[in-house]
């Protein structure tokens, strides 16, 4: 049990800000006479950042490890490292054994090919062996619960058969070390618990190593034993799983009034990035603890990458501990041309919210005539606000996370009135 | 500072090989699937199937004959001209096709290769394997045709080089995957290669006897032709199979030795991009 299986040697990544993407071969001369020119490398230096700086730790075999912080606190980055997705700028990262990493669910699926020619394809992008995929195969196609549907088209699947091939796949790879970013938030209650045993499994019985990411404190409880906070590129604390939890409630609920997403890493491997949200501003408040029934009036700046006809955006609110509580979508559609620059004031209202701390997800989506909406931006922990409520002490665990409207009293009767 | 050995050990410096084959013979049955689904994908849902692989050297081959052959009068005596245009139009079509879907590797494969980690270099090799299934496809209708005028006798020579044929296939298969690689790697950078290659692809195949036969080249002209590695091998295809031209034995030595000079420098410039391109790209 004490072998150790990954060790991170103070490991650094850099990113250049703004646009990712390749340049042109025009751009790079043009940089370069400008660099000949000035004879200096300085207004490059300001475009980069730390993604990561100087993270050391060591993981044991079987030791299942919670990652979790803030947005941009460099959680996905930390995974990409250990998935061999990207390299580190400085530092090394050492393990020993095969890595199945999911970073996104279905990860090498083609639409065109069925269940099971994605599930031999999925099993050898992972590393297995065509022999080692014939030997799980029944094993797979039973956790998967997708039976006859097993030669359709993965194409004519529903989002959440398509979820429930993919984790099996990944679920019965022979690896030693699992990689999650929080493919458990997907797929009905009854299997988001089934995949859940079946990683505690993976790691206490099989002895997998096993690294999952998750906003979602309730996961994290359940399948780690002990848990990293990362916070700006570093290690905020390494260590007890509630230690971890409750200092990074404690450094959620800091309350900003200004965010800036320049920096922020999108996750897009299924949606085109067309906007791009650089900040949001909350006005006319300085705090951002909301009475009940309150509003929060907040603005945001944002550019066009692409042309978008019709585009609106959307708050989706979750609780602090990772449950989604409900959203909010703008009232106002707005269409924009490539390379415009725009603000929005936006009012929301914390109306039905029980008490507590809030984060969410803002996202911006297009939609056509036939209703079909996708997503062109999407900024995770976009925006933190705490929701106030005197009158009543409230029990998450009983009442919920909404106050719904009062039940209201018509007609009241007593007999033996107390007086 | 610790005793333990790791199997991996990753960071910022590139591989110290410049081919690991014993990771990409690991992954071998990752390059079949590959192969098979590009090729299962590309047909399905299509009407004509894997006959689309027959109609553009089919369209091609016509068009040469017609505009080239009969008009231009650029194709030599002695042998049909439709066929003599179909062995370099059969040729090329490969080429060419792998050519341009290796140089687009990496941003096709962006969403599988942004999240998993496996070999980089199975990607072109696949894709290059992959085209030989429409190739071998195309060379059975060659075939086909050839074996038609062989019957009604039209002059066709066939000789002892056409054992040759596997070499002169696989000759020009590595010659596609080196410079495509070589493109991939250099589109990591600079996107807009991928635009210019497309009529980069045409200029090189009027600098090579698709549309033509050498002996349209100034005699003092033929070397510098020859040296463009895919020349010697057409040229050779089509003395094996219809006994026209010469076999150029020492220019084909020639184009194998660029052709690995090639391979190095595509596997080199590969491999300084391949653990980083996902950040750029």
């Amino acid at each position: 049990m004490s072998e150790t299986v990954i060790r991170f040697d103070n490991v650094s990544k850099e990113y250049r800000r703004g646009q990712i993407g390749g340049g042109t071969l025009r751009e790079d001369l043009a940089d370069w006479m400008e660099k000949r020119s000035r004879g200096d490398d300085a207004h490059k230096s300001g475009d980069r950042f730390l993604a990561l700086e100087g993270v050391s730790f060591t993981v044991k075999r079987g030791e299942a490890l919670g990652i979790i912080g803030q947005n941009g606190a460099g959680k996905s980055t930390l995974l990409k490292l250990l998935s061999r997705v990207s390299a580190p700028t400085s530092g090394t990262i050492s393990f020993n054994g095969r890595v199945a990493s999911m970073l996104e669910v279905g990860t090498g699926f083609h639409r065109e090919l069925t269940g099971r020619e994605n599930i031999y394809m999925n099993g050898a992008i992972l590393g297995m062996s065509k022999r080692e995929i014939d030997a799980k195969f029944q094993q797979i196609l039973e956790f998967s619960e997708i039976g006859e549907f097993i030669d359709t088209p993965v194409k004519r699947y529903s989002s959440g058969m398509y979820v429930k091939l993919a984790f099996s796949v990944m679920a019965h790879l022979d690896c030693e070390i699992m990689i999650m970013d929080e493919v458990l938030a997907v797929g009905d209650m009854a299997f988001q618990k089934k995949c859940i045993e079946r990683m505690a499994g993976a790691s206490k019985d099989d002895g997998r190593t096993l690294l999952y990411v998750s906003h979602n404190m309730n996961t994290i409880r359940q399948l780690c034993d002990r848990c990293i906070v990362l916070d700006k590129g570093h290690i905020l604390y390494d260590g007890d799983v509630e230690k971890a939890i409750s200092i990074y409630m404690q450094n959620m609920s800091e309350s900003r009034l200004s965010y800036d997403y320049r920096n922020y890493v999108r996750n897009c491997g299924s949606w085109e990035h067309k906007i791009a949200i650089d900040s949001l501003e909350v006005l006319e408040r300085d705090n951002v603890v909301l009475k009940a029934g309150e509003t929060l009036k907040f603005r945001i700046s944002a550019r066009a990458l692409r042309d978008v006809p019709a585009m609106k955006l959307r708050l989706q609110v979750a609780s602090i501990d990772g449950v989604v509580v409900g959203t909010a979508f703008s009232d106002r559609d707005v269409s924009v041309r490539e390379g415009v620059s725009f603000t929005a004031e936006l009012k929301f209202s914390a109306c039905g919210l029980s008490c507590g701390s809030y984060t969410c997800v803002l996202a911006a989506f297009e939609y056509n005539s036939v209703g079909e909406t996708r997503r062109i931006d999407y900024i995770e922990d976009a925006l933190r606000f705490e929701v106030e409520d005197k009158e009543l002490s409230w029990d998450r665990n009983v009442f919920g996370y909404v106050k719904l409207t009062p039940l209201v009293v018509d007609s009241l009767e007593v007999e033996g009135r107390l007086s | 500072m610790s005793e333990e050995r790791f199997e991996h050990v990753i960071d910022s410096r590139r591989n110290g090989k410049l081919l690991d084959l014993a990771e990409l013979i690991r992954y071998r049955d990752l390059i079949k699937l590959f192969v098979r689904r590009t090729f299962v994908t590309q047909y399905r849902q299509t009407i004509l199937g894997p006959a689309w692989a027959i109609i553009q050297p089919l369209f091609t081959t016509v068009i040469f004959t017609l505009v080239f052959g009969n008009l231009a009068g650029l194709s030599p005596e002695g042998v049909p001209t439709f066929i003599f245009y179909l062995a370099g139009s059969v040729l090329w079509t490969y080429f060419s096709g792998a050519l341009t879907a290796t140089a687009n590797t990496f941003v096709n494969n962006a969403h599988i290769m942004g999240k998993v980690y496996f070999p980089r270099l199975v990607m072109p090799i696949s894709t290059v394997l992959g085209q030989l299934i429409s190739f071998a496809i195309q060379f059975v209708m060659f075939l086909g045709f050839y074996v038609y005028y062989l019957i009604i006798g039209s002059g066709l020579a066939p000789n002892l080089w056409l054992l040759m044929t596997p070499l002169l296939i696989l000759h020009l298969a590595l010659l596609a995957l080196a410079v495509g690689i070589i493109i991939c790697a250099l589109t990591t950078k600079y996107r807009d290669l991928l635009v210019a290659i497309r009529f980069g692809v045409t200029i090189w195949m009027y600098a090579t006897p698709i549309a033509y036969s050498m002996d349209i080249v100034p005699e003092g002209l033929t070397w510098l032709f020859m040296l463009n590695p895919v020349t010697p091998i057409v040229v050779m295809f089509r003395y094996a199979f219809l006994g026209v031209g010469e076999a150029c034995t020492m220019y084909l030595g020639i184009s194998a030795l660029s052709t690995a000079l090639l391979m190095l420098a595509g596997l080199y410039l590969f491999g300084r991009v391949e653990k980083t391109f996902m950040d750029t790209i």
